[in-house]
């Protein structure tokens, strides 16, 4: 079973991303903001990281740097969550080594869609 | 997949509140020029979350909303916008309507969208006219599906890093392949040496052909995360003119995929028509998705209503410990039945005392424990004061700086939803009334800003909350002909100050020159103490001319248990709220007079106090009805004290109150019920409405039939 991390501050979302992809067959662990995101990476291995951008104590673009500066992420699809559609934020997350963006909002059939194209 | 999104929605509403409580004491700590980063930060984030939220749960109008507010923090937090005064104040009031929003949706309600369209007005003028983005109409907005196949060449040439940033290109060929019909050439002529070859790079660069219906766009749309870490050239180079005509309705899709193997069959072979087909049933399953939401919408409507706001955020240690008393519990009851099977000796009947101890302090322990799970801490309701605080002072054009000491106090979840009221009049009155403007403050030699204290602590079992201002306090003369004004006291009753504070409790009285919109009109502090006294709580003033006022009040932790003199009626048990109790007394028969009809009146210093036999009003036959034989308790309710006369006082504890209207029904003169000891039920006496059972009060007046002036009495 693929193991997928789900990073976001709303608990709302993080239970829609994380039903939404449980019932779609992975294996999913939840974290509420980059710090605790960063060390369940460190402590397990994860097939792809989903998070949000904006978070308290550490956020989506600077997880997505840390993460991708660990050997065993150097890989690993790292999908940033975002409302924010201009093109800064993409490329700031693009520039910290994110894979890919998914537009907020979204339904689980758009996020299934989209993760698709990294992770099967 | 059908997943009901509205299985989400409390967990969003209830994230929204506190987000939107956050941004509200954010906001209210703001101040322009002076702003940090991390504050407008969290602002922002609260925003974004509930915007984010609201957009994919469905909830349009607030997600709309929320956008122009986000926009508007977005540019203050980059600095591209200086925040002003104006700015807070529309944030504050964005803040009231988004909540207004989520209330109505919550409540399955058609929100009102006038004051949001108002305020996003104003918003957008602020933004200097700029568009609102459509962003989310765009992200909903259906694919165009031209059903006209091309055929475009596709050249994917990677850079060498393209494997570290994530990207998998076997998912994005067979995402391709998806589309239509796909022909795949690789090229590996750029594979270098095995020395100089880097096994963590991309060497390989592909050129495609593909036959599809769709437009360029959903070509791009696939290699929209490496558009930068690949070339990529996409060309149309011809296509085939279609006959089937478009079917844009889903009526026609659902017929269309209803028979798609017959379809496949006659053409088989065609990836075009499986793509085709496999969309119909996409859109088909997408309309049985919707249909089903609506379906489940419905269903939850009545239990969510149900439901309602009832549910009380618990933390997880106190689960804890509670999970860890009932497994004591179970260790004594166990250790107990133990000693029930076992041959009752001498030893045995010792251990069997040590254990019902046990289980007395655990059962206390647990009642405790489960007591402070409706605890929460008063800041709940501290939390809304710094806004009010700022509202009002901005009206009356006064300079206030809030207080607030003993955030963390605790406090039984139903005496703090009643106790919001009571306070927000006491402190709007001392924002009102007691601070004076900033010019009569320098005057007096004072700061020019007035200081508005809360400040909340645990004293015994009650809970003490005081409202403090440094204003010019109450105006012991004014008070005074006021009252003799309005005929609550006589012109030539001598009272203390203390006493004289006390009036501006009794009903329909008002010292303010003339009613303001603030501290309301009317309504006065009467009612405040009457509410506060319905949770068997008591409220007072103390107040300095020139210095400054405390009311003070004082609650029980708990509505669920009281503490309680037990006295004995016949052979019956009753139950007096200790907190109503003045004094306990044998009476002097020399004292007792006799007014009206057959009333008996004490004089008690004074004071004449009527009395009540309990056993009369309650119909017991066989208590003792001689009042030298008797005990008298004096107990105090809605500033009127009477006496309620008892055969005996027994012991004082707390007890738990069951509802008599749940088990039984309503019953006047007694507030609820408890089991004691020995098993028996126990009722409490409510005395207010005891007053009003016994016939005391004067019909179509405040006042009891009792009247204070003792020559009117005659000797019993």
């Amino acid at each position: 079973m693929k193991k997928i991390l789900a990073v976001d501050d709303s608990a709302s979302m993080r239970q829609m991303v994380g039903f939404t992809l449980k019932k779609a067959g992975f294996d999913v662990t939840e974290a509420k903001d980059g710090s605790e995101a960063l060390n369940l990476a460190k402590q397990q291995g994860f097939d792809a990281v989903i998070s949000d951008v904006n978070m308290p104590v550490m956020d989506g673009i600077t997880l997505i740097r840390e993460l991708r500066n660990l050997p065993n992420y150097k890989f690993t699809p790292l999908l940033m969550l975002t409302t924010e559609s201009g093109l800064d934020k993409k490329s700031e997350g693009k520039a910290a080594g994110a894979t890919g963006w998914i537009v907020k909002p979204f339904n689980p059939d758009q996020l299934l869609a989209v993760l698709k194209k990294v992770i099967r | 997949m059908s997943i009901d999104l509205s299985q989400f929605f409390d967990v969003f509403f209830e994230e929204s509140f506190e987000g939107l409580d956050a941004m509200e004491a954010e906001l209210l700590n703001l101040e322009p020029g002076k702003e940090d980063s991390e504050t407008i930060n969290t602002i922002f984030r609260a925003a974004h979350s509930i915007k984010g939220g609201s957009g994919t749960f469905g909830f349009v109008s607030v997600s709309d909303f929320t956008h122009v507010l986000e926009t508007l923090l977005d540019q203050i937090r980059d600095g591209q916008r200086v925040l002003t005064a104006e700015h807070v104040n529309l944030l504050l009031k964005s803040v009231d309507c988004v909540r207004a929003l989520l209330s109505a949706l919550q409540a399955e309600e058609e929100p009102d969208l006038s004051e949001a369209q108002a305020l996003k007005a104003r918003f957008e003028a602020i933004l200097g006219g700029e568009e609102p983005s459509s962003e989310s109409a765009e992200a909903a907005a259906p694919e165009v599906e031209t059903l006209q196949s091309t055929t475009y060449q596709i050249e994917f040439k990677p850079e060498p890093h393209l494997f570290k940033t994530g990207n998998e290109p076997l998912y994005m060929f067979s995402e391709l392949a998806e589309l239509g019909e796909l022909e795949v050439s690789a090229f590996h002529d750029a594979i270098p040496d095995f020395l100089a070859f880097d096994p963590e790079d991309c060497f390989l660069h592909w050129r495609f052909f593909l036959t599809t219906t769709r437009e360029e766009q959903a070509i791009a749309e696939i290699f929209e995360w490496v558009e930068d870490d690949a070339e990529i050239k996409i060309e149309a180079c011809g296509g085939l003119f279609d006959d089937e005509p478009a079917q844009p309705q889903a009526a026609q899709v659902t017929e269309q995929a209803a028979t798609p193997s017959a379809d496949v069959a006659t053409e088989s072979g065609t990836v075009k028509q499986d793509a085709e087909a496999e969309q119909a049933q996409q859109t088909l399953e997408a309309v049985q998705q919707k249909v089903e939401t609506v379906k489940n919408i419905k269903s939850e409507s009545r239990k969510s209503n149900d439901s309602g706001a009832t549910s009380i955020r618990v933390g997880i240690d106190k689960v804890d410990s509670l999970i860890n008393m009932v497994g004591e519990l179970v260790i004594t009851q166990a250790m107990l039945s133990q000693i029930g099977d076992q041959e009752i000796t001498e030893s045995s009947i010792a251990a069997l005392q040590e254990g019902l101890t046990q289980l007395a302090h655990n059962t206390r322990d647990l009642q405790e424990n489960v007591m402070r799970i409706r605890m929460l801490p008063i800041s709940f309701v501290f939390s809304r004061f710094p806004r009010l605080v700022r509202d009002t002072s901005q009206k009356l054009n006064k300079q206030v700086e809030l207080k607030l000491v003993g955030e963390q106090t605790e406090l039984d979840k139903t005496v703090m939803e009643k106790l919001s009221d009571p306070m927000v009049h006491l402190v709007r009155n001392s924002l009102d009334h007691g601070l004076e403007t900033p010019e009569e403050r320098i005057a007096n030699g004072k700061d020019p800003v007035g200081t508005v204290t809360l400040n909340a602590f645990h004293q015994g079992g009650n809970i003490v909350i005081e409202i403090m201002d440094d204003g010019k306090g109450l105006d012991t003369e004014k008070i005074r002909s006021k009252a003799i004004a309005n005929g609550l006291i006589q012109e030539a009753d001598e009272l203390s100050v203390e006493e004289i504070n006390e009036l501006i409790f009794m009903p329909g009285f008002s010292t303010a020159d003339s009613v303001s919109d603030i501290s309301g009109r009317g309504v006065g502090m009467d009612v405040v103490r009457r509410n506060i006294q319905a949770l068997n709580g008591s409220v007072e003033v103390t107040s300095k001319q020139g210095v400054g006022s405390t009311f003070t009040i004082r609650l029980p932790l708990t509505l669920a248990i009281l503490d309680g003199q037990l006295v004995q009626v016949a052979q019956h048990t009753y139950i007096i709220p200790l907190i109503s109790i003045v004094e306990s007394l044998q009476i002097d028969i020399s004292k007792v007079s006799k007014v009206g009809k057959g009333l008996e009146v004490l004089r008690l210093r004074d004071e004449y106090i009527p009395i009540l036999r309990l056993y009369g009003i309650f119909s017991h036959q066989g208590a003792r009805e001689e009042l030298d034989k008797t005990l008298l308790v004096v107990v105090e309710s809605d500033n009127y004290k009477i006496g309620l006369l008892v055969d005996d006082l027994l012991a004082q504890q707390q007890v738990v109150i069951k509802s008599l209207e749940a088990n039984y029904q309503k019953v006047d003169g007694i507030s609820g019920a408890t089991i004691l000891g020995d098993g028996t039920v126990s009722l409490i006496i409510d005395i207010s409405g005891l007053i009003k059972l016994s016939g005391l009060r004067r019909p179509g007046s405040t006042e009891l039939l009792v009247d204070l002036k003792g020559e009117e009495a005659e000797p019993a």
